[in-house]
């Protein structure tokens, strides 16, 4: 049973209300029981927060965590306690797993299997279609009614627009998202990164941008048609964001996150440092999809997320084995381990002045929430309003640190940030009431 | 070029070499370049000699790892080292039976247990040599890495090149055909713009680059870009045509060979825009009567055979001074 726990002297922010000041947060039964000065006086579990924020616990709608099925990249155990050690108290699972997250039963078992390890709440998204195949879609309904919260063949697009179309008008009816991955196969036609001068340099068959800017204009259309809610998974092109302004500007249900990495990093990842005596470095850890592109790219994308115009920030933790990355570029699978550098790399842009810090929480907290309209599963998610879940996290925006993959919890150590200098780091994770993370 | 060291003088005469591997010529000074060339001069001497042997490598193992299938490239490989004196292991992976890096790793781990000290490693895929130089002790030679590059190829055509003008400072290389797919070009043209030469690209836009340059040191060197291949040969001191890869119109990049050929053929009536006594040359295999007609082939401007007897050369030099900068 969850404890008392004060949580005593941090700057407490917490975008839902607009509080940003100093301030405690008792936690009772797995709530938030009171916030204000010295709310917390007089109780004896006590975690001194004074020099750090304290926010409402991050949510992360976009991660995968591996299981079942691939077990040696991740489990959901070890991919929660990646979770905890990153800040965030809610993840959603991707269903690119095998079997896919195409049934009830599945839903189920990682429900079950998240209940057991009690890191971090686990909200499961189902696949669009059956084996994520593309061809039929899953048992929708079902797939909600065991607690999926939203659908997504993420991994690979929806790539028919038939059926695209008919998984936002069924998934209408049930009141949940479609999350597209937005890639024309036939376009990247098996690109490996970014192309641009980086590629050309490389020798490398280069993804163009717009494989994923004529999807997402794709994906705008079916919205409009159906009126179906539309998520945009990692958006990386600056093109893609001209087109989700634009279908914001006209009120269409459609809503997009950016991931910590296309926030801070272009396709120069890949390139390393050329003056290096093993020469140029092929990272294959900066390989991910969609790929790290160019600079007006990055650009485009933290101007998108400061501004509004992208709702959100979500990981795309994609964990891999060594062996998964220790191999020929062309041969490296897709993704960077990505839950316990996110906010480190995302405080970058609080540093560098384009975003202010409440605006970064709330990126992180309720804007996900609002995204894809959890208030629906979870009351109180992402905000630390009397009576929501006590889901605390507690961070130093300035500590820096050397990331160190082998430390990671996650049994994911691909990042191209090993050995990088990283400003911010999370101090202590608070899951309905439960210390899940202690770095003090 | 009187007065080239020869392999024989002894080490500390020499300018310091202090390079393990030969991956691209991306970061080669100037200088080095200088002193590789300088070498290769040197070994063509002992190549014209009554036996064409220095014993300068004996005792090293060299490796050549050749993941595609390469006549001129391995077999030329192979005459150097052992014009040097080096033992040799030749490996030919099929390409099917080696799918993962870890056994890319694994292979080259193996030849450097059995005392290889130098691998020669042409891979299908790009950068699969840095992977290599990353994990193992041996010196690396690129021998042509997927689209990426091929330095002692260039370094060869560097050498020819400088043999005919001398200075190539301001002199318009012209390279005809599939640069994206290419990695003599790639190599080339960072060694050609290192010594001053001006490049000159001509090719349909389905076989260039889609992004050449960028606002970074790192990028590809400034080139011109032509697709109108008569305006491409005004003026070129240098004609360097590609080898066409019959793919390229499966993969939708072209519409025909004749077309290609059409547009893009090094024919008599074309080589007589560049300048007077332009050089031809070719990295082989040709395609006769596709990027370039027989009669330029083997015309009096082509050095595509010199080529081909400098690349023993350049290879010699380049063995000759990996295994000093790996200390044997």
């Amino acid at each position: 049973m969850a404890e008392t726990i004060a949580v005593r002297g941090g700057r407490v922010i917490d975008p839902a209300s607009g509080h940003d000041a100093v301030a405690d947060v008792l936690l009772q039964d797995g709530r938030i029981a009171a916030l204000g000065p010295d709310a917390g006086q007089g109780a004896s579990n006590v975690i001194d927060a004074s020099g750090l924020v304290v926010s409402p616990g991050f949510v992360d709608i976009h991660c995968h965590l591996r299981e079942p099925g691939f077990e040696h990249k991740e489990t959901i155990e070890s991919g929660t306690l990646a979770a905890a050690r990153g800040g965030f108290t809610t993840v959603c699972a991707m269903p690119n797993t095998e079997p896919a997250i195409d049934s009830a039963a599945t839903v189920r078992y990682v429900l079950q299997a998240a209940a057991a390890a009690g890191n971090a709440r686990v909200l499961p998204i189902g696949a669009v279609s059956k084996a994520r195949k593309g061809e039929q879609l899953a048992e929708l309904a079902e797939l909600a009614e065991a607690g999926a919260i939203a659908f997504s063949d993420d991994g690979d697009p929806v790539w028919d627009a038939h059926l695209m179309r008919r998984a936002l008008e069924y998934a209408r009816m049930l009141g949940l998202p479609v999350i597209d991955h937005c890639e024309d196969k036939s376009l990247v036609a098996g690109g490996v990164m970014h192309e641009g001068w980086v590629s050309a340099r490389l020798g490398l068959r280069g993804a163009p941008a717009a494989g994923e800017e004529s999807m997402v204009a794709r994906d705008i259309a079916l919205a409009q048609a159906t009126g179906g809610h539309v998520h945009l998974a990692h958006l990386s092109a600056a093109g893609s964001i001209e087109l989700l302004r634009a279908a914001r500007d006209r009120g269409l249900p459609v809503t997009a996150e950016v991931t910590p990495h296309h926030l801070a990093l272009t396709d120069a990842a890949v390139l390393g440092d050329p003056q290096d005596e093993a020469g140029l470095a092929y990272d294959s850890n900066a390989k991910v999809n969609p790929p790290l592109r160019g600079e007006t790219d990055r650009e485009a994308c933290v101007q998108a997320l400061a501004d509004g115009v992208i709702d959100c920030v979500a990981t795309d933790h994609a964990p891999h084995a060594t062996e998964d990355k220790l191999c020929e570029f062309d041969h490296a699978a897709f993704g960077i381990s990505g839950l316990e550098t996110a906010l480190a790399l995302c405080l970058s842009l609080v540093h560098d002045g384009r975003i202010t810090l409440p605006q970064l929480i709330e990126r992180l907290t309720v804007a996900p929430v609002r995204a894809l309209g959890f208030a629906l599963h979870v009351e109180g998610l992402g905000m630390l309003a009397i009576g929501a879940p006590a889901d605390v996290t507690l961070f130093d925006p300035d500590a820096e640190w050397v990331v160190d993959p082998l430390q990671f919890a996650s049994k994911g150590r691909n990042t191209p940030l090993a050995g990088r200098t990283l400003r911010g780091r999370v101090v202590a994770t608070v899951y309905a009431g439960r210390v899940v993370h202690d770095g003090r | 070029m009187t007065t080239q060291p020869s392999p024989m003088t002894p080490l500390e005469e020499r300018p310091a070499w202090k390079r393990r591997h030969l991956l691209d010529l991306d970061d080669f000074s100037r200088d080095e370049l200088e002193s590789v060339l300088s070498t290769a001069e040197a070994m063509k001497e002992v190549l014209s000699r009554e036996v064409p042997r220095v014993p300068a490598l004996r005792g090293t193992t060299i490796a050549n790892l050749f993941y595609e299938a390469s006549t001129r490239t391995r077999s030329s490989f192979e005459l150097a080292a052992k014009a040097l004196g080096a033992d040799v292991i030749n490996v030919a992976a099929e390409s099917s039976s080696v799918k993962k890096g870890e056994s890319l790793i694994d292979s080259v781990r193996t030849l450097q247990a059995v005392g290889a000290s130098l691998l020669v490693i042409r891979h299908w895929q790009s950068g699969a040599p840095y992977l290599v130089a990353r994990h193992c002790d041996m010196g690396v030679i690129n021998a042509g890495d997927g689209w990426h590059a091929h330095p002692t190829q260039a370094l060869l055509d560097l050498l020819t090149i400088r043999s005919h003008l001398g200075d190539v400072q301001g002199r318009r290389v012209v390279i005809i055909g599939d640069i994206a797919h290419s990695r003599v070009a790639r190599s080339n043209l960072w060694g050609l713009t290192r010594i001053g030469a001006e490049i000159v690209l001509c090719a349909p836009p389905t076989l260039l680059p889609a992004v050449f340059t960028a606002d970074d040191p790192r990028a590809l060197p400034a080139v011109t870009v032509e697709h109108d291949i008569e305006r491409a040969l005004d003026g070129a001191d240098v004609v360097m045509a590609l080898r066409l890869q019959l793919e390229r119109m499966q993969a939708g990049l072209l519409p025909s060979l004749r077309e290609y050929a059409h547009l893009y053929q090094l024919n008599e009536e074309r080589l007589a825009l560049a300048n007077p006594g332009a050089l031809v040359m070719h990295p082989g295999p040709m395609n006769e009567g596709v990027e370039v007609s027989p009669a330029v082939a083997h015309g009096a401007q082509s050095v595509i055979e010199e080529q081909v007897s400098n690349g023993v050369a350049v290879r010699m030099a380049v063995l000759y001074l990996l295994a000093r900068g790996n200390g044997a």
